[in-house]
C-alpha cells in the first residue's frame, strides 16, 4: 500500500479524478494479453510530459516503481506492475497534434490508437503502414515502446522504421527530445532507435514524430493453397526473386489449417499442407500485372488452389481462415502460449519441420501461422494449465523452439518483446557481455531502477 | 482484502457461466468497440475489465460494493463487444449475471424495485399510465411540440430527460384481440412492448395496419406483459422469469405461425435473453424459449418476406431518411431488410449509414444511472445524422427513437425521428 501522502501528492500533480486507488481500478490495470495479473498500488492518468516528469521525480524520491501502460494489449507483460507500484496510463494523452502533408509526417501523443491515426492520415491520401493485429485498440506509445510489427513489415518495415523523433520523460524526470522532424540527422547517439523497443524501461514516451508514405492506390488479395510447406516457401522465394515485394505474405501451416477447418469447415482442400495469403498494393496497373505474374510463378510449386479477390468483400472472404485461427485455437485447449519467433524467411520450412518434431516429442498441440515474408512465426502452444504437468511440458517445448530459432540464425521474439514472459529465456539469445552493455545503459538512465523494473532482464 | 461471508448460493448466476468468463483472454479488442468505453476511457468500463471484475467477485478479490455495482451498471447491453470478440465471450450475459449477484447481495436498486412493482403488473401499469395522462402534464415541464417530445421529467434523476407525451389510451386497449385476415396468409401474433403501448402507440397502429394490408390474421394477445428486459437489466431474475413465463403462455396460446415485434429490444430479449438467461437455467423452459426465439421475427423482416408494396405516390412527409441501426436488431443481423424497405419507397432517399452504425446510447436502465454518458454516446449519432443532411431519422426501436429525439430536441435542426413502420404505413396503398 502506498502511503497516504504519496497519493495526495499524486493527486496534486494530475488532479483528484486522475488518480485511481480503488480495488476495481487496481484489478483492471494489472493485466494484459498475457493474462498474467499483478496488483498495482495506484493508477495515474497524466495529461502531459510535465505531469509525468513530476511523477518521476516523486517516484525517485520515494523509490516507488512506475509502470507505463497504453492499452494493456501487450503479449509479453511489458506493462504489468509486478511487485506493485504505480501504473502510469497514457490514454488521456490521445491527441493527433499535427499531420503535415507537406513534409509527410504526423506528430502524435502516445495514447493515440494506431488505427485512429491510420484513418486520419488515409483521409489525406497518406499512409502509416505498421499494422500490428491489435491496431484498432493498441496505442502508438505502446507500439513504439515494443517496436510493434505486423503483416506489412515484409514491404514497409516495423514501427521503428517510421519513428523520426520522440519526446521522452527519462526515469529521473528530465524531459528530452530525440531525433526530430527530418529524415536525416546524425548529431549524437541515435536515442530514438534505442527507445524504440525499450519496453518502457528507459523512458516514458510523451510525443512521437512519425514518417508517413503516400497511400497506395489499390490493394489486391490472393490466397494460394499448397501440397507442402516447401511449396509455399518456394513460392515466397519465387515471388521475392521476381522482385515483387507484396505488402503482406501471411502463411498458415498444416496445423493451423487443420485447426480452423476442424472448427469452422470453410471447405479448404483436404490435402492442403500450407496456405499463403498474398496482398499486393500500389498502382492499379502494376498490382494487376504482379498478381498475374505471381499466378504463373507459383503454379508449378505444388499449388492446389489459387484465388484472387476482385474487391474488398472478396478479399475479406480470403482473410477469413486467417482471422479464424484465434477463435479456433481456443477450442483446442483453454490456455495459449503465444510465441513469435523469427528466422530468415528461407528457413521457414526447416523450422516448421523441427516444430513438428517438438510437437510429437511433448505430445501437445502446437499451431503455427505468421508472416512468411519476414520469417516471423506465431507458434501457439495450446495447453490446459489445470492438467498436471502440462505447464512444465510447455516450458520445455518453448525452450526447444527458441533453441531451434536461434540455431537457424533467428531470434526468440520478432515483435512481442521480452517483458516478463521471455525474461527467463534471454540468456539463450544474448551473451553476458550483451546483457552487461544493456544493463549499463539502464543503470545510467535509471539509477534507482524505478521505471518498469523486472522487465527484459532475468532477476 | 478478501470478502468473506458471500454465500455460494449468491454466486450461482456467475458460477453457472464460469466457463464463459474463462473464455476471455484479455486481448483488449473490446476496447475498440464499447461505446461507453469510448466516452469514459477507463478499463473497468471495457468488456475485458468487467469480466476481470466478475472473476474477482467470484474469487473474492473484488468486493460486492457500491463501486462494483457502479462499474457493472456502465454497460448499454448493446452487444457490440460480443459481436466483435474473437473468442465469442458473451459479455452481455456476464454483466447481467454480475448484476444479479449484486442484487442478491445488496438488494435491488430503487429503480429495479420500481420496475418490479410496475412491470410486474399490467393493471398497475395501466393505472399509472392513466394517472400519468392526467397528472403528468401538470407536473412536467412542456417543451415545444416540433421535437416530437412533449415532456420533461421534473425529478432530480431525470431532470434533463425528455419524453414523448403519453397517449390517452394505451395501444393494447384499442383493438380486438383477433383481426381475421385471408386464410392463405399467416397468423401473426404481435408482441407490442411497453414503450409502444404506453408512449408510441402510433408504431402499433402502423404495424397493425401494415399486417392487415398484407392479409395476415393479427392476434394481439391481451395478457402479454413487459418482455422482462428492464427487470433482468437490474439483476431481477424473479421478475424476469415471472414476465417471461406469462409471455410464453400468452404467445403459445394464440398458436400463431409467427410472432412479430417492432421493438428491437423486445425482439432481442426473445432471441437472446429468453434462451440464454432463462432457458439455460430452468430446464423446463429451455425448449419453449427456443421455440419462441425461433418463431419471433422483426416486423421489417416479415414485411420484406411477405412482399410489402408501397403505393406509387411519391409524396410524403419525408424525403431524405437516415436509418439508425438499433443494436438489438444489428445483433440479429437485421440490417438489410429495413434498408430494402426504405429504398422501395418512391420519392424517398435513403442515406446509407451501415458502415458507421453505432449505439444511440440509451441502454434501458443505463440512461437512468448515467444520463450524461448516455447523451455523450448519443452525440456521435447526432453528428452523423447532422452530416447526412437528412430530414428524418428512421429506426426500428422505440427506445432508440426516444433517445435520438431527446438529443435532437436540444438543437434546432427540425429533424424528425420516426419508426420505420410509421414511414411505411404512410406510404402503404391502404392508407391512401
Amino acid at each position: 500500500m502506498l502511503k497516504m501522502h504519496i497519493i495526495k501528492e499524486l493527486k496534486a500533480i494530475v488532479g483528484r479524478e486522475h488518480v485511481a486507488v480503488e480495488r476495481q481500478d487496481l484489478v483492471c490495470y494489472g493485466y494484459d494479453a498475457t493474462q498474467m495479473e499483478f496488483l498495482p498500488d495506484a493508477v495515474v492518468f497524466p495529461a502531459d510530459s510535465g505531469e509525468i516528469s513530476r511523477i518521476m521525480t516523486l517516484a525517485n524520491r520515494e523509490r516507488m516503481p512506475v509502470f507505463p501502460r497504453g492499452a494493456g494489449s501487450g503479449f509479453s507483460g511489458g506493462s504489468l506492475p509486478k511487485g506493485g507500484g504505480i501504473v502510469l496510463v497514457t490514454t488521456r494523452m490521445n491527441r493527433i497534434l499535427r499531420i503535415d502533408t507537406e513534409n509527410m509526417i504526423a506528430v502524435v501523443e502516445p495514447g493515440v490508437v494506431t488505427g485512429d491515426l491510420q484513418n486520419a492520415v488515409e483521409k489525406l491520401g497518406l499512409f502509416y503502414p505498421p499494422d500490428p493485429a491489435s491496431l484498432n485498440f493498441s496505442t502508438l506509445g505502446g507500439n513504439v515502446a515494443e517496436c510493434a510489427g505486423g503483416p506489412r513489415a515484409v514491404k514497409y518495415g516495423v514501427t521503428k522504421d517510421f519513428v523520426l523523433g520522440l519526446e521522452v520523460v527519462l526515469p529521473c524526470g528530465e524531459i528530452i527530445t530525440t531525433g526530430g522532424e527530418t529524415f536525416k540527422g546524425v548529431v549524437g547517439y541515435d536515442l530514438t532507435k534505442l527507445l524504440c523497443g525499450s519496453e518502457g524501461t528507459l523512458g516514458i514516451i510523451t510525443r512521437i514524430v512519425l514518417r508517413l508514405l503516400p497511400l497506395p492506390e489499390t490493394r489486391k488479395t490472393m490466397l494460394a493453397m499448397f501440397e507442402s510447406i516447401d511449396g509455399a516457401a518456394s513460392a515466397v522465394a519465387a515471388i521475392i526473386r521476381a522482385r515483387i515485394i507484396p505488402a503482406t505474405l501471411e502463411f498458415m501451416d498444416h496445423s493451423a489449417i487443420a485447426c480452423v477447418e476442424g472448427q469452422f469447415r470453410l471447405g479448404m482442400p483436404g490435402n492442403a499442407r500450407a496456405a499463403l495469403l498474398v496482398e499486393l498494393d500500389g498502382d492499379r496497373e502494376l498490382v494487376e500485372r504482379q498478381a498475374a505474374d505471381i499466378g504463373v510463378l507459383i503454379s508449378p510449386l505444388g499449388l492446389i488452389e489459387f484465388r484472387a479477390a476482385a474487391d474488398a468483400a472478396e478479399a475479406e472472404v480470403l482473410w477469413k481462415a486467417r482471422r479464424l485461427i484465434s477463435p479456433a485455437l481456443r477450442k483446442v485447449n483453454p490456455d495459449k502460449i503465444n510465441e513469435d519467433i523469427v528466422v530468415p524467411r528461407s528457413r521457414i520450412p526447416d523450422i516448421i519441420r523441427r516444430i513438428d518434431e517438438i510437437r510429437e516429442t511433448y505430445d501437445i498441440p502446437i499451431v503455427n501461422f505468421g508472416h512468411a515474408g519476414d520469417g516471423n512465426i506465431h507458434v501457439n502452444i495450446m495447453i490446459d494449465r489445470s492438467m498436471p504437468g502440462q505447464a512444465e511440458k510447455a516450458d520445455r517445448a518453448v525452450r526447444d523452439i527458441f533453441r531451434a530459432a536461434l540455431d537457424r540464425g533467428g531470434s526468440m521474439s520478432g515483435e512481442h518483446g521480452v517483458g516478463l514472459s521471455k525474461a527467463p529465456y534471454i540468456t539463450m539469445e544474448l551473451t553476458p557481455a550483451q546483457i552487461g552493455a544493456m544493463k549499463a545503459i539502464k543503470k545510467a538512465l535509471d539509477p534507482n531502477n524505478i521505471l518498469n523494473p523486472g522487465k527484459i532482464f532475468p532477476e | 482484502m478478501r470478502c468473506r461471508n458471500i454465500k455460494t448460493l449468491d454466486m450461482e448466476p456467475l458460477a453457472r457461466i464460469e466457463n464463459e468468463l474463462k473464455k476471455c483472454v484479455k486481448c483488449g479488442a473490446c476496447r475498440a468497440h464499447c461505446p461507453v468505453f469510448s466516452v469514459l476511457g477507463r478499463e473497468p468500463v471495457s468488456a475485458r475489465g468487467k469480466i476481470a471484475l466478475a472473476r474477482g467477485v467470484m474469487t473474492g478479490t473484488v468486493p460486492l460494493d457500491a463501486r462494483t455495482r457502479a462499474d457493472m451498471s456502465k454497460c448499454l447491453l448493446c452487444g457490440r463487444c460480443v459481436e466483435k470478440c474473437a473468442n465469442d465471450v458473451p459479455t452481455d450475459l456476464i454483466v447481467l449475471a454480475a448484476r444479479e449477484v449484486l442484487a442478491r447481495k445488496r438488494g435491488l436498486t430503487p429503480l429495479s424495485r420500481m420496475i418490479r412493482l410496475l412491470f410486474g403488473s399490467r393493471k398497475l401499469m395501466n393505472g399509472c399510465a392513466l394517472l400519468a395522462n392526467v397528472a403528468l402534464p401538470l407536473l412536467f415541464r412542456r417543451i415545444p411540440a416540433s421535437s416530437g417530445l412533449r415532456l420533461r421529467f421534473p425529478f432530480r434523476f431525470f431532470s434533463r430527460r425528455r419524453i414523448p407525451a403519453m397517449p390517452r389510451r394505451p395501444f393494447l386497449d384499442r383493438h380486438p384481440e383477433v383481426t381475421e385476415g385471408r386464410p392463405d396468409r399467416p397468423r401473426v401474433a404481435y408482441f407490442i412492448g411497453c414503450m409502444t403501448n404506453f408512449m408510441y402507440p402510433q408504431i402499433g397502429e402502423a404495424a397493425l395496419g401494415l399486417l392487415k394490408e398484407l392479409g395476415c390474421t393479427v392476434i394481439i394477445p391481451k395478457d402479454q406483459q413487459c418482455c422482462g428486459f428492464p427487470a433482468i437489466s437490474g439483476g431481477d431474475f424473479e421478475t424476469f422469469r415471472f414476465l417471461a413465463e406469462k409471455n410464453l403462455a400468452a404467445l403459445e396460446k394464440c398458436s400463431a405461425d409467427v410472432i412479430v415485434t417492432a421493438c428491437a429490444s423486445c425482439g432481442g430479449a426473445f432471441h437472446r435473453l429468453y434462451p440464454r438467461v432463462l432457458g439455460e437455467r430452468i430446464p423446463g423452459l429451455a425448449s419453449r424459449c427456443e421455440a419462441l426465439a425461433e418463431k419471433t421475427v422483426d416486423a421489417a423482416v416479415l414485411l420484406q418476406r411477405f412482399g410489402f408494396e408501397p403505393s406509387a405516390d411519391g409524396s410524403g412527409s419525408c424525403q431524405r431518411v437516415f436509418y439508425h441501426d438499433p443494436c438489438h436488431l444489428r445483433n440479429r443481423s437485421v440490417v438489410r431488410e429495413p434498408r430494402q424497405l426504405l429504398r422501395s419507397l418512391p420519392g424517398l432517399e435513403l442515406v446509407d449509414t451501415e458502415r458507421a452504425a453505432s449505439c444511440c446510447g440509451l441502454g434501458g436502465t443505463f440512461n437512468y444511472y448515467h444520463y450524461n454518458t448516455s447523451m455523450e454516446v448519443n452525440a456521435g449519432r447526432l453528428a452523423a445524422i447532422a452530416d447526412s443532411k437528412a430530414d428524418t431519422v428512421a429506426t426500428g426501436c422505440p427506445g432508440c427513437m426516444m433517445q435520438i429525439a431527446d438529443g435532437l430536441s436540444r438543437g434546432r435542426s427540425g429533424i424528425r425521428v420516426r419508426h420505420l413502420l410509421e414511414i411505411l404505413a404512410e406510404k402503404s396503398p391502404g392508407n391512401r
